[in-house]
């Protein structure tokens, strides 16, 4: 990977999520994904510049909502639906909670965020929502 | 000008402000304007006059949000045509609608940067814009006039307050993290925390809590008594009182006399008794006995004011109980990883926290979903409660019977009791304290109460027991102290009279009344038995005996327990860790009520035993330490994990009235019992506080005299109805902001269903209206399209409203929906359907009625009539 004499090329996933500060993140690959233009993943410098300049602490709420909003929403549809939040949950919790217990947080989290009734979240119940939220700046945040 | 109507809109629509327009505006023109643009001095631009500079930064301004292809073909690093350099004559020339225009060019162009950052694009699209020939002039542009309008004396002045400020922000940073870092066990119990839940991690934060109050009483008792008597007193073995007496010294230094505090403990700061009774001391003439009373009334002064502003801190953080925000499950699905972790060990943790914090909130929502006969569950805690109180009074009971029957056995020999007879007290309070505990736990299954408030009930059950351990104690304690004041009244009377003899012998046989005192050696004297010494001996061994049972009880109930279920599982019968007796879960009710309990002891004990506070700094100490360990390396989280109240007040409240409890005796001794005559800071007065008379009436008469008015009760009496009338208005008031805060909770709730009824498109879930519109009478008539697909008849209407007032309401919210939702088991469920047209017209095709929502008019409350069909 030559940067010097071809300043265009492209990082590919594996190599960025193994960077100390996305590490231990468990959304490090849908972070990576989100970012590329390809979808796969693949990142060139501007992209990972506004990867990292979107999580840093100067960057607007709004932005961080969008992006946010793009990094949970697994099979890439604009809607958060209900297997997106079990992935979600599943990877925060690594899997230590019962299928019902699981199916109870899903359930809840969509009937106090949906307000449009539709059984999914669309951007702007997830905006409505990560709004109000107070840690949201805080913990959305990577400093580097 | 076509062009300078362009400009014209470009610049209305620039100046409006907002992003929106601006956006239409510019993507309605930056097609035009692409051809525009090129022909505008994108290549050109030397030697442009400050006119066409501003139009070109007007033209930026229309097209800013565009996306021009030839823009596309442009990088930094061609086509950067020398920067115009009309600069020098500009600075000098400048007037001042120039530099009002200026100014307004400059913030504009701010504007412009900064919302570009906003903007969700990627970033080769914004680094296009930036790139742009006239965008780069914009930044330049901004920078060179930004100093010559006078924001600072140039570029460097602001450079630099851009660096300080950047400095400042950093330095904040650093600084709160190294406060944060200086709390200490943070980390440990954060590790608690995740694994445990907070229920378990909030007995570690009070006991924290504790071991800061005691090191500032430590440091109190410390300072102002024990170190004046050390570096000022008299050493050890110059007066009777801090000599040990020769009959005993033989066995002084023994290891078991030592452990039980007599022998040169007894005869040492710790205790009452070494303290001289000289009114000042040493050189800076420190009034010792006046400050060791002070000292001691302070103790319970500042431990008082720092547990009710605790309470008062906590009260203000919410009432009791787990949050009741709304998205609790989207936030912490959402917002609960921190992206800034990068530690593995860290992340762990927080993968248990998390997971621990939903199980909690699990909890809290099967508890809120949880729908009984009430009447079963109130007969149930009724006869629960009943049980617990017999208990609780038998228990009573027998310990008033067994401390009588000691009574009477402490008349006889000790030598003809068994020593099951000599320690019955103790023993039947072991087997109570042992056995009653679980058993309320076992009766408490009854009442099947949310396990938060299942500790609380808990914790006040088994202080009441406690409190029985108490009243023992301190009964066994008075007995005591009653004795010796006997004894020492007939030393005392035997000590003047040989000192009496003494004088006279002396006088007589040398003939002189010139008397020098009796030549003896300290350690010779004839010493009274000194009941506050034996007081505060019998507090600290009553606490290194809780610390020895409950290390003991840790290692062997905990640990040991934990080693053995693991280590035979592999040779066992049957599953030891799934069934009995498996891992033992942390005993939150047992902990923080021997904590509580413990700092009673430290505070009825601290006047007698100076050095008790000290004792008990370490104790905590290690407990941290030791409990931290065991909680982690022996223990199982709770099976129901349940997030522990937000106000730590329940503890607090407990603590408040031990800290009473303990006041009492001790302030009751200092009134009514006179000190004794040989041994403390005291001795030879007739009550305690007389030092502080004394030290009254040595001061300047007008002290004395302020004293004397303010110690009138015609003062005092008007002072105490005063108080007793501002507690009245206070909680007054409390309790009107209590009702303002529930009253804006439910607006806020109400205003949140209406939004979301709104949003939804049906009817407003207020019940009245919707009454009201049952009312109407042209209703009946209408023939309802949905009419024609229901199978109920002659329900009809009373099904489209029925069916629009299934909206969710929260349980527990300002029950709107609650009870009618059981009604209405007889309509079809709500489809909840986005709405995505207009209702389309009634009679229309079937595929319209499939979402049988009413017109939007009736959620407003407006009142149209459903159009024939």
């Amino acid at each position: 990977m030559d940067y010097t004499n071809e300043p265009d090329c492209k990082l590919p996933l594996a190599l960025i999520v193994d960077m100390p500060e996305l590490k231990e993140n468990p959304f490090r690959n849908r972070i990576v994904e989100s970012f590329s233009e390809d979808g796969m993943g693949n990142l060139s410098f501007n992209e990972f510049v506004d990867m990292f300049s979107v999580l840093s602490e100067m960057a607007p709420r709004e932005l961080k909502a969008i992006y946010a909003f793009k990094i949970y929403d697994y099979n890439v549809d604009n809607y958060l639906c209900k297997e997106d939040l079990e992935k979600t949950l599943n990877k925060l919790t690594k899997e230590e909670l019962t299928p019902e217990e699981v199916e109870l947080v899903c359930e809840k989290a969509i009937e106090e965020a949906d307000l449009d009734g539709d059984n999914k979240l669309s951007y702007t119940d997830f905006e409505n929502m990560i709004s109000r939220a107070p840690d949201f700046l805080s913990t959305f945040h990577i400093r580097i | 000008s076509d062009e300078d109507d362009e400009r014209e809109k470009r610049k209305a629509a620039a100046r409006k402000g907002s992003k929106a327009s601006r956006k239409k505006v510019s993507k309605e023109q930056s097609d035009d304007e692409s051809e525009e643009d090129k022909g505008r001095g994108k290549k050109s631009g030397r030697a442009v006059s400050k006119k066409e500079k501003e139009d070109q930064n007007n033209d930026k301004k229309g097209n800013k949000k565009g996306k021009d292809e030839e823009n596309k073909n442009k990088t930094t690093s061609s086509s950067f045509s020398s920067p115009p350099s009309p600069a020098d004559s500009d600075e000098e020339s400048l007037s001042e609608g120039e530099i009002a225009a200026l100014k307004e060019q400059v913030e504009e162009k701010k504007k412009l940067i900064a919302t570009l950052r906003n903007k969700p694009w990627r970033m080769k699209k914004r680094l296009l814009l930036l790139n742009d020939w006239t965008n780069r002039e914009a930044q330049d542009f901004v920078e060179k006039f930004e100093g010559a309008l006078g924001k600072g004396k140039g570029r460097r002045l602001y450079a630099f307050k851009v660096m300080m400020t950047k400095k400042l922000i950093k330095f904040n940073r650093d600084f709160e993290n190294f406060k944060t870092a200086c709390i200490p066990w943070e980390r440990k119990i954060k590790e608690v925390e995740s694994h445990f839940g907070s229920s378990v991690a909030s007995y570690f934060l009070f006991l924290r809590w504790m071991y800061g109050l005691n090191l500032v009483l430590f440091g109190f008792m410390f300072g102002l008594v024990v170190l004046p008597e050390v570096l000022m007193g008299l050493p050890y073995g110059s007066i009777p009182r801090k000599t040990v007496p020769r009959d005993e010294q033989a066995t002084a230094m023994d290891f078991s006399v030592l452990f039980d505090f007599g022998g040169y403990c007894k005869y040492s700061v710790l205790f009452y008794g070494f303290y001289n009774n000289d009114r000042s001391i040493g050189v800076l003439q420190f009034k010792l006995p006046l400050s060791y009373l002070l000292t001691s009334v302070g103790i319970f002064g500042y431990s008082l004011l720092v547990v009710i502003r605790t309470m008062a801190r906590n009260a203000n953080e919410g009432g009791d109980g787990g949050d009741e925000g709304e998205f609790i499950f989207s936030w912490k699905m959402f917002t609960s990883w921190d992206y800034l972790i990068g530690n593995p060990e860290t992340a762990d943790n927080k993968y248990a926290s998390i997971t621990t914090s939903f199980k909690e909130s699990i909890v809290d929502e099967q508890e809120n979903q949880k729908d009984e006969n009430i009447h079963l569950r109130r007969f149930l805690r009724v006869f629960a409660n009943f049980l617990i109180l017999c208990s609780l009074g038998g228990s009573g009971y027998l310990i008033y019977f067994v401390v009588k029957r000691s009574q009477d056995f402490a008349k006889m020999d000790p030598k003809t009791l068994t020593w099951f007879e000599n320690n019955e007290v103790e023993f039947v309070m072991s087997l109570l304290g042992l056995v009653c505990p679980p058993l309320f736990e076992t009766i408490a299954e009854l009442e099947d109460y949310h396990p938060r408030i299942a500790l609380k009930w808990q914790l006040a059950r088994i202080f009441a027991l406690f409190l029985g351990n108490l009243y023992t104690f301190l009964f066994a304690l008075f007995d005591e102290v009653n004795g010796k004041l006997e004894a020492e009244k007939s030393i005392k009377n035997a000590t003047e009279w040989a000192l009496h003899q003494y004088y006279a012998n002396y006088s007589s046989f040398y003939n002189t009344t010139n008397v020098p005192p009796p030549n003896v050696a300290p350690a010779d004297v004839i010493r009274g038995p000194c009941w506050e010494t034996a007081v505060g001996r019998e507090f600290v061994k009553l606490t290194v005996s809780d610390v020895q049972v409950t290390f003991l009880t840790i290692l062997v109930g905990d640990f040991l327990r934990a080693f053995i279920v693991r280590f035979l599982n592999y040779c066992w019968c049957w599953d030891l860790e799934a069934g009995f007796p498996s891992y033992g879960e942390f005993d939150i009710s047992g902990n923080v009520l021997g904590l509580v309990f413990n700092q009673g002891m430290i505070w009825m004990g601290a006047f007698y035993a100076p050095g008790l506070v000290g004792l008990n700094v370490l104790r905590l100490l290690t407990s941290m330490y030791y409990q931290s360990w065991a909680v982690m390396a022996c223990n199982v989280p709770h099976e129901r994990v349940f997030k522990a109240s937000r106000s730590n007040n329940f503890y607090m409240g407990m603590l408040l009235l031990v800290l009473f409890l303990s006041l009492l005796p001790v302030v009751y001794s200092m009134m009514t019992l006179s000190p004794s005559f040989d041994c403390g800071p005291f001795s030879g007065q007739e009550k305690m506080y007389d030092v502080v008379i004394d030290t009254i009436q040595a001061m300047p008469a007008f002290i004395g005299n302020i004293f004397t008015y303010v110690s009138n009760p015609g003062l005092i009496m008007p002072a105490i109805l005063l108080m007793v009338l501002a507690i009245y208005y206070l909680n007054t008031v409390s309790k009107a902001y209590q009702q303002a805060n529930t009253d804006l909770k439910k607006k806020m709730q109400m205003a949140r269903d209406d939004e979301k009824n709104r949003r939804n498109n049906q009817d407003s879930t207020n019940q009245v209206m919707k009454d009201l519109e049952d009312l109407l009478p042209n209703k009946s008539l209408a023939p309802t399209p949905v009419a024609e697909e229901k199978p109920l008849g002659t329900l009809n209407f009373l099904i489209v409203i029925d069916k629009t007032r299934t909206t969710r309401t929260k349980p527990g919210t300002a029950g709107k929906g609650v009870e009618v939702q059981k009604e209405e088991s007889l309509s079809a469920p709500n489809p909840r359907r986005p709405v995505t047209r207009a209702p389309g017209p009634r009679g229309g095709p079937p595929g319209n009625m499939r979402s049988p929502q009413p017109e939007p008019g009736r959620g407003r409350g407006q009142i149209k009539y459903p159009r024939p069909a």
